[in-house]
């Protein structure tokens, strides 16, 4: 089992994954440059947070037109795990391989703080090994992580049980107050109707050490690699 | 013939536009009210194309495909022949 971290010019959290799959889970887990397009040989696929290409036209977009993205759509096509995290949703959602938009927060200032999220679907290959409800600390960094979609296709999302972390308080409650960048009900990571395809703003590869102050996001990776070798 | 296009991106009516909120906010501060501000961004794009028409119909092609986000933009248009 080997996992590709997708490096783009202007990924900057690739390592952090790379550090936490292989010194801490003992994963193989290697970087892929952008311009490899090709995925042969990978079981799993992480797109890691950044700015790629500056986050010039929209977060993502440029990134999400290169080659090596329809490698990844081949990958996800066959059921295999593809993670995007805050880079790597804004990348997903503008290739359509998520549904809706990651827009400026509604306060719009780049937010870096610690921030509770509720699994709300443990029928997911990145959440199998949480229990459903559990609240997870888990930090943000973003300024375009404000979640949109029009009211039918979030009520779709909603309905088919897409919706898989939202911005909660310590208790689970997902109040307007705790909402950190506007996000359409709290949301702050979606999955595909598979539910093999996981984009999320907060960063899971920064909270996988106690160290750092939480390993809450380990159980995400261990569960997308439980998935990546059926 | 060469044309030069003018793609205006804008939010969709509704969408929240915090840049614009600040600017008016900002405005504010100075001493200007203003009803609203919206903010847009603008490309300006030479291609070569047979005829008008086509050049429009490739301009709206670029626009669909990457230049607007259809979740989120509305966009327009401006052609004009450059030579």
């Amino acid at each position: 089992m080997t996992v590709a971290i997708i490096q783009f010019g202007g990924s900057n959290c690739d390592n952090d994954v790379l550090h936490v799959l292989q010194n801490v889970l003992g994963i193989d887990a290697e970087l892929v440059w952008y311009k490899e397009e090709k995925l042969d040989g990978y079981e799993a696929v992480v797109i890691p947070g950044g700015f790629s290409y500056g986050d010039y036209l929209r977060s993502g977009a440029i990134a999400s037109r290169t080659p090596i993205m329809e490698s990844v759509r081949k990958l996800a096509d066959n059921g295999k795990p593809v993670m995007g995290i805050c880079n790597g949703f804004q990348i997903l959602t503008e290739s359509g391989l998520l549904d809706g938009a990651l827009t400026t927060n509604s306060y719009p200032k780049f937010k870096c703080e610690w921030s509770y999220l509720k699994v709300e679907n443990t029928n997911t290959h990145f959440t199998s090994m949480y229990e459903k409800g559990q609240v997870i600390r888990i930090p943000i960094a973003h300024k375009d992580g404000k979640y949109y979609h029009d009211d039918i296709s979030l009520q779709q999302l909603e309905d088919n049980k897409q919706v898989v972390f939202r911005y909660v308080d310590e208790k689970g409650n997902p109040t307007e107050a705790v909402n950190p960048n506007g996000s359409r009900n709290n949301i702050a990571g979606i999955t595909n109707r598979m539910g093999n395809i996981l984009g999320m703003m907060p960063h899971p590869e920064r909270a996988s050490e106690t160290i750092i102050g939480s390993d809450d996001g380990l159980l995400m990776f261990k569960s997308m690699v439980e998935a990546g070798w059926k | 013939m060469l044309y030069e296009a003018e793609v205006t991106i804008n939010l969709k009516a509704g969408m929240l536009d915090p840049e614009g909120t600040t600017i008016k906010r900002a405005l504010g501060h100075l001493g200007y009210n203003t009803e609203s501000v919206k903010s847009t961004k603008r490309y300006v794009i030479e291609l070569n194309a047979e005829s008008e028409e086509n050049a429009r119909g490739l301009v709206d092609q670029m626009c669909q495909k990457l230049i607007a986000n259809p979740i989120i933009h509305d966009y327009s248009i401006d052609l004009r022949e450059i030579e």
